[in-house]
């Protein structure tokens, strides 16, 4: 946006203050005189720097890269996982994608695996949980083993690699009315199980994943809502591999009566 | 809750994974081996209810056929097996797919409402405070769990009135569907009733018949397109035959003003059986 100035737009926030997971929580309301050049996590910074200067506790909420890579923030914003804009994390919206006099509702990411830790930031930990179940791959050498070593089909490189696009967010389980952890479960068992070096473990982990996700989060119903909520837009077909897969994992990785 | 205790993982879990059952019912254990199981049993009963949708229509050609049509369901198997056997194997068959879609349906919407608690619940799915807005889930994806009761009671009233008599009392003439059908539809309350619970069946079928592709791991980008128009297609074949009997009933098309036969469990329905040889004859 070279020379070009953003408009001023004045925008009434209602977002949620909580002091702890156990604490009740609720609104708070704020006017805020905003530039559409800002970004929406600029907007919260700025409001921070007013709410410090009168000596109030600013809002607790996430980021890290704020170029829409490390999957740190995320908020609900007006009932919309990371905000009204497709394919967006919350760093990368800006506030040209509202009108001046808006309304803008910011909650945190809901669910009972993501207990609030302040305001807006939850704790994710249960996605962290399910990858230590198996999503990595153990190479047992020496040194790392040189790259393109192993040839990939294109076809399983690209699948793959639409899926290691996921950045964890949570905002599937967010958006999802189940609080399912579907999206980002499959997109890790996709992502090692399409490649070739995933698959010597690709049947313990799909079966350890699964049920380390399951222990935290609900059970899809197919809505669809985790997709549109997703800023690396993860397809669902990633849940259906991970369907067929785990049915697969639980039949190699059979156990009969007495055997277990 | 957050808790930072010297357990297995910083947030405690929302469901305990209890001991693993022997192979092949540890599938039943898990979320993912039940909708599996939600998905097998929703084809076999959407097969029953296309299959019952489909022999119904026998009740166009008459009372006479439609004698026949019941009669031939008892007759499944010929003189092969005792009267009656396979339909009451096919019976049991459909009553365990409806236990099982039931109990996993139940189940697993316990465990998304565990999973959801904090978020709090509106209608069996998570709440925001301050709205929230749906862009993927159709009205019949978020309503699947109202469209299941209705169409589960909906059965048991069924039952009640077109396989054991209770509302139809004497009028109700066992081995005569057809003059049961007209009476009890043309009854407008009833009629409505089964409109509203086949409206329902529809869009659980909608939602159903396309999730269950999911469900079952089975998605091939060639023909995903199709997964949609299939459901749909199902729906509304169901929905045009389902409908067609109570509304074509109180249209006056199903009456028994052109029948021939009396009515009665013994001499109608030796009547309606000689009618239909004829026919065939």
């Amino acid at each position: 946006m070279s020379g070009s100035h953003g408009e001023t737009i004045n925008v009434t926030l209602k977002v949620w203050r909580q002091t702890s997971a156990d604490a009740p929580g609720g609104f708070e309301t704020h006017q805020q005189a905003i530039s559409t050049d800002a970004s929406f996590l600029e907007m919260l910074d700025l409001l921070n720097e007013e709410l410090n200067a009168a000596g109030k506790e600013p809002i607790a909420f996430e980021s890290d890269c704020r170029e829409g890579i490390c999957g740190t923030c995320g908020v609900m914003i007006n009932g919309r996982a990371h905000g009204p804009q497709k394919a967006t994390a919350t760093c990368q919206l800006h506030m040209r994608e509202f009108a001046d006099d808006d309304e803008i509702v910011i909650e945190p990411f809901r669910a009972t695996g993501f207990p609030v830790i302040r305001d807006l930031a939850v704790d994710r930990s249960p996605l962290d949980a399910i990858i230590e179940a198996g999503g990595y791959i153990s190479v047992n050498t020496g040194a790392a083993s040189d790259a393109n070593l192993t040839p990939v089909p294109k076809a399983a490189a690209d699948q793959a690699f639409d899926a290691a696009a996921c950045i964890g967010c949570g905002a599937c389980v967010a958006a999802c009315p189940n609080s399912a952890a579907q999206l980002f479960t499959s997109a890790k068992i996709g992502h090692l199980g399409l490649l070739p070096q995933g698959q010597a473990e690709r049947w313990s982990r799909t079966e350890a994943m699964v049920e380390t996700m399951e222990e935290f989060f609900g059970s899809c119903t197919n809505h669809g809502e985790c997709t549109e909520a997703c800023p690396k837009e993860i397809s669902l077909d990633f849940i259906a591999l991970m369907n067929r897969d785990y049915m697969k994992a639980k039949v190699k990785n059979r156990g009969l009566a007495g055997q277990h | 809750m957050a808790q930072t205790t010297g357990e297995r993982y910083r947030v405690a879990p929302v469901h305990r994974r209890s001991r693993e059952w022997p192979f092949p019912l540890n599938l039943y254990q898990t979320a993912v081996g039940r909708k599996w199981v939600m998905a097998l049993t929703g084809i076999g009963l959407i097969g029953f209810v296309l299959a019952h949708m489909v022999g119904n229509l026998h009740v166009y050609e008459g009372p006479a056929r439609m004698h026949e049509y019941a009669e031939s369901l008892r007759t499944i198997g010929g003189g092969l097996v005792p009267k009656s056997a396979v339909l009451w194997l096919l019976r049991l068959g459909l009553l365990s797919m409806f236990v099982l879609h039931l109990h996993s349906a139940i189940s697993l919407s316990r465990m998304s409402r565990a999973s959801s608690e904090d978020a709090g619940l509106v209608s069996g799915a998570k709440r925001y405070a301050g709205g929230r807005e749906h862009v993927a889930a159709t009205y019949a994806s978020r309503t699947m769990r109202w469209t299941g009761p209705i169409i589960a009671l909906f059965i048991l009233y069924h039952l009640a009135d077109l396989t054991w008599g209770w509302w139809l009392g004497d009028d109700f003439v066992a081995g005569d569907p057809y003059h049961n059908v007209s009476t009890s539809l043309s009854a407008l309350p009833v009629a409505i009733l089964y409109i509203v619970a086949n409206v329902a069946l529809a869009f659980h079928i909608f939602h159903g018949a396309w999730s269950m592709f999911q469900s079952l791991g089975i998605n091939n980008p060639r023909y995903n397109h199709l997964r949609r128009g299939l459901a749909t297609l199902l729906a509304g074949l169901i929905l045009v035959g389902n409908l067609s009997f109570p509304i074509l009933t109180q249209a006056g098309l199903i009456d028994e003003d052109n029948r021939t036969c009396p009515i009665g469990e013994v001499e109608g329905n030796t009547c309606l059986a000689e009618e239909a040889e004829g026919h065939q004859g």
